[in-house]
This record gives C-alpha cells, structure tokens and sequence, in this order.
C-alpha cells in the first residue's frame, strides 16, 4: 500500500513502473486532482452542438459538467446547481431551452451559467449574503475552455501551457482528419459507443502505440477475416476494404512491426505511423483525391495524403485515428474501470464512400460488437488482476530502452526498432512531471 | 398481405411454425453452433442491431452489428480460431424467446414479418450480464422451410453503456 506521503517520482524508473500505479485507489486520487482535473481534457466537438442551448454532459476527471453552445460560443460548465448540489442536466445530450433550469427548486441559469433567477429571489434572500454579486450564486464555469479545429478543450485549472502549447505536435491529429476533408472540417456523426473495460486508464493509452501485441492479440480476427476475403476475392474478384483493414492484423506479421515508427512527444502524446495502406487506387478514392485537388491544390493534395499517421494518442484521455475519422475519448472511473467513448466524423465535401470506409471501420473495430477489441479488453483485464497481486512490483518497459533516438523535443523510434516501449516510457514520464508538480 | 384473423386454421398453423423456428434459432445461439445459426439466413440475409431505436435501415449508418453472412463467417471463425484469447474463459447464454405475434403474411411473395421479445442471460467466468429487448424478423419461406432475409435486434440495453463486449449476435 501506498505510504502516508508517497514521493510518486520513485514509482517510476526510466525503464519500469510500480504496479501500484495502476492499482492502488490513493494513487488513482491523485492522478485525477494533479492529472485529469488539470490539463486539457477534450470535451466535444463544436458540430454536437450546432445551436443555442444545445449541450452534451461529460466527466473530466471526477467532475460532472456540461458543454453548451451559447450565443458567443462553446462553454464548459460544471453540471451542478450552487443551491443545493444538483446536478442540471441528467441527460446525455439535449438542449436546455433558453436557459438551464434547475429540477430541483427551479433555479434558473444563463446559458454562460450566470444567475438568471431563483423563485421569490428578493423576499428569501433579502439580508442574506446570497445575492448576484456572490461570485458562488452561479453554475461554475472550467477555468479554461479552448477548442482547435473545432474539438473543444477545457482545463479545471487556471495555469499552466495554453492548448496549442499543451497540444504541440500531437495538432497533427485535428489537422490530419480535417485537412482530408475537401471541405477543411469534418462534422460528427451524432452516435457515441460507450464501451467500459475493467482496467485501468493507462493500460488502454500504452496499448494504443504497443506495436508488439496486434498480431498477438488479435490474431484470430486477422486470420478470420483474412480467409473470408480471399473467398470474396475469388468469388468476386475483389473485396471491401473493410476486409483489409481486418486482415492486416494477420498479415502484418509479429516481426515486421519493428518496421513502423512511433513518435513521442512532450506531455505524454504519441503518434504510430501508419501501416494499412489506405489509399487503394480504386475509383471511390480517386474520385476523392479528385474533390481534394480541386479545394486544395495538387501539391497540397499530395502532402495531406501522403501524412503518415495510424493513430494519435493526446495524454492523458483521447486516441485519435485521423485517417479513419474516429475517436476514443477514455474516461476514467476507478482504479480498475475506465469508460470509452467512441465517435467517428464525416469529411466535409468527401463522396459517401469515404464516409462508409470510416462507418465500417466504426462498426466492426469500434463498436459493441467489436471483432478487435473483445481480445485487447480481455487481455486489460488480465493486466489489472496481476498487477492487483503480489507476484511482482513492476512492470516492464524495458524493450528496445537507450536505442531510442533523442532530440529536443521528440523521443523518435530507431529503423527496425518500431516496437520499443518508448511510447510507454515517454506517457510515464508525464505521468511522473504531471504528478510531482508544485501544486 | 393477408389479414391474420383471417382463416384459423392455417393462422394457427404459421404461428406455430414461426414460434418453432425463433426458438429453434435461439437454441442454435446457446449451443454455439455458429455454422448452422447462420445457415438460417438467405444468401443476402442480414443480422442488424441498430444503434439507435430510430433507425430504419442499417445502411449508411452506426449499428451495433450490421451483418451479411460473410461477415457473419469472419466472426464465426474468431471465436473458433485457437488463438480468441477472449473465448477461453467459461462462457455461455441462455435464451428465452416470446410474445410471438405474426405481423404480417404476403402469400404472393412467401414473406412472413413477426415480432417478438428476447431475453439473454450470459456468463463470463464468474459474471451474469443480462441482454432483453424485441426481434423483427422478416422470414421467406424456401422449399428448406423458413429462412431470415432480415433480423433486426432492437436491444432495450443497447444505448446503456457496454460493461465488456458483445462477442456473438443475441
């Protein structure tokens, strides 16, 4: 068990981890009041809510909020009424009218959550020092709220690096997806999948660049979905792509995933270069480089398809496939149980089909039902249980450790070493900086 | 279409032949005998779970499982490959199927569309999880007997969160 004042820096080596980080309740506390509570967390994106009044509810770290669309812009509110605790919005999403009215004793709020009314205000509160001018007597807004193409940020804290500086690199997620789009922005498609694994949060983050387990894990879809497309091929001549992306864990053998790249970034963000050869030359595709070219030129055309990204990890909470249009928002809800949510985007000005190559995708790897993640979540849960025992006090990242390549700013995979643990050494570094910090 | 009151006897008769069918289809589910669960369906049958209740056709939009039995064929081969990890754990449903009701009958065509309601316990090592909700089946009548051309699964806890995965249809 953790001592009474833990110094957290000796948690953490540069090539190893105590399992109590993953597993001990007090650990996990922390993380949410000098981690999750604290920087950027994504809240939504700004197509959720088109119009005034128009909201979502979310949890950043362990508090409930609520985003809304007011007449000047996205706000992040807490979802709580000052009076008596009550949280205003019960639903997922919905809009609240012309303003958030309390179920309780219908207190009423402006959409930027200033007070608008409480009932009998001025015989009740008369003499009180409950009155507008009480900086309390409102639902409380994140300290900051910033959105970057569109996904909205907040952070509960009212210091530290702007969201652009948060974000640094890790942009090219945002970028990437929306620069795909002929349109230059991308919309939501307004349908969340809410998967819960029993593990937890970071073991889903360092699975997101463990370049070693996709041809472990997920062996048997690969295999699976390889026979039925060579069964479609030969019946057909051809198969759906969705079949590829499929059988690419199959076919993308344990060795050669030493050829990818990870690329690992300040504040714990990572990015795994891409290996699913998305640009097939059928005529779907080359109808939508066609609508591409047209908005953006050839030249630039070319740069924002030639962007080698399979998925963008934003630490501490956001795993972003830009060239598929998804992503996994992790919302942590103990020690040993995290919250997925998962969304996917259309491409303004992109044909349909590109939208149905990112629909299957959503719904075969993403969804309930997935054919993928059915393997990985029970291979988390399997992690939590052991790291909750007594048989060992540390986990190992010591794969490919001191052959990374270094340099300001960026911690980049050597040639043939795609699988170095790095992307994990490099979130535990934050994880250590964002924990350790001066309060 | 035929107005199902109408002549008894062979309204009887199709209701209890849709009854047999549905049931025997859940069986097939609990016995895990996947080939044949899906030998029930047309050659472009599909197995659909919506995302959301109003839905009205998988196409161009999120689903749950949206299946044609080739994809149907690549689940079926995860979960019997050596190496689905997550099929190693004592795993099992059971299904109870009711409240048949024949909704409509178009004897030109040989299409019958019924409703019912479903409820699916599952075990998973040590944990129940429990699945309800309504099946509409659009049924064809075949020289084999009745085969699904369509099966919606509308789940009453399909927008609550997952806790875990689906890993075969309900």
């Amino acid at each position: 068990m953790l001592p009474p004042s833990p110094d957290l820096s000796t948690y953490v080596e540069p090539d190893r981890v105590r399992r109590e980080v993953y597993s001990d309740p007090a650990i996990f506390a922390l993380e949410m009041e000098r981690i999750h509570e604290r920087v950027w967390i994504y809240c939504g994106h700004e197509s959720q809510v088109p119009n005034p009044g128009d909201y979502v509810t979310l949890q950043i770290g362990r508090q409930p909020m609520v985003m809304v669309r007011t007449a000047d812009g996205v706000r992040v509110l807490h979802n709580r009424c000052p009076h008596r605790g009550a949280m205003i919005c019960g639903d997922h999403t919905g809009n609240t009218g012309e303003f958030f009215r309390c179920s309780y004793h219908a207190w009423t709020f402006h959409h930027d959550g200033s007070l608008k009314n409480i009932p009998m205000m001025d015989s009740g509160y008369a003499g009180t020092n409950w009155n507008r001018d009480n900086p309390d007597c409102r639902m409380k807004a994140a300290a900051r709220v910033a959105s970057y193409r569109g996904f909205v940020f907040a952070s509960l804290a009212a210091d530290g690096p702007t969201l652009e500086d948060f974000l640094g690199e890790s942009k090219i997620a945002f970028d990437d997806m929306c620069d795909r789009a002929p349109g230059g922005e991308v919309e939501i498609v307004p349908h969340c999948f809410r998967v819960i694994q029993r593990s937890n949060w970071k073991i889903f983050l360092e699975n997101q660049l463990d370049a070693l387990h996709p041809s472990v894990t997920h062996q048997s879809t690969g295999r699976a979905a390889r026979d039925v497309e060579t069964e479609i091929e030969k019946r057909t001549g051809k198969a759906p792509l969705a079949y590829h992306m499929l059988s690419a864990f199959s076919t993308v053998t344990i060795d050669k995933w030493d050829n990818f790249r990870t690329l690992n970034y300040p504040h714990g963000h990572c990015i795994l270069t891409g290996y699913m050869g998305l640009r097939p030359k059928d005529p779907d595709t080359l109808e939508y480089e066609a609508a591409l070219a047209a908005a953006v030129g050839e030249a630039r055309k070319e740069a924002i398809l030639s962007t080698d990204i399979h998925h963008v990890l934003i630490y501490p909470g956001l795993s972003v496939q830009s060239p598929l249009q998804q992503l996994r928002v992790v919302r942590p809800l103990g020690v040993d149980r995290t919250l997925t949510e998962i969304w996917h985007f259309r491409l303004k000005g992109a044909p349909e089909p590109i939208y149905r190559r990112a629909l299957a995708y959503y719904n075969l790897v993403n969804s309930p039902s997935t054919l993928i993640n059915a393997d990985d979540l029970e291979n988390f849960w399997k992690c939590q249980q052991g790291l909750a025992s007594d048989g060992g006090d540390w986990v190992s990242f010591h794969r490919h450790f001191g052959r990374d390549i270094e340099r300001p700013g960026i911690t980049e995979t050597a040639d043939g070493m795609g699988t170095s643990e790095a992307p994990m050494r490099n979130q535990m570094k934050a994880w250590v900086e964002f924990m350790t910090r001066a309060a | 279409m035929t107005d199902t009151t109408q002549a008894p006897s062979l309204h009887l008769a199709l209701q209890h032949e849709v009854e047999q069918f549905l049931y025997a289809q859940a069986e097939l589910l609990d016995e895990k005998r996947w080939q044949d669960w899906i030998d029930l369906f047309t050659e472009d049958g599909i197995y659909w779970m919506p995302a959301r209740p109003e839905h009205t056709t998988w196409d161009g939009v999120p689903s749950i499982f949206a299946e044609d039995r080739d994809l149907m064929t690549v689940r079926m081969k995860r979960v019997l490959h050596p190496d689905a990890w997550s099929q190693r754990p004592l795993w099992g449903t059971n299904h109870i199927v009711g409240n048949v009701t024949v909704q409509s009958v178009d004897e030109a065509a040989g299409v019958v569309v019924a409703r019912s309601r479903f409820h699916m316990m599952e075990l998973r090592r040590d944990d129940a999880r429990h699945f309800a909700g309504r099946y509409l089946h659009t049924l064809v009548l075949t020289p084999d007997g009745l085969r699904i051309r369509h099966q919606r699964v509308d789940m009453t806890n399909a927008q609550a969160a997952f806790d875990y995965v689906l890993q075969v249809w309900v």
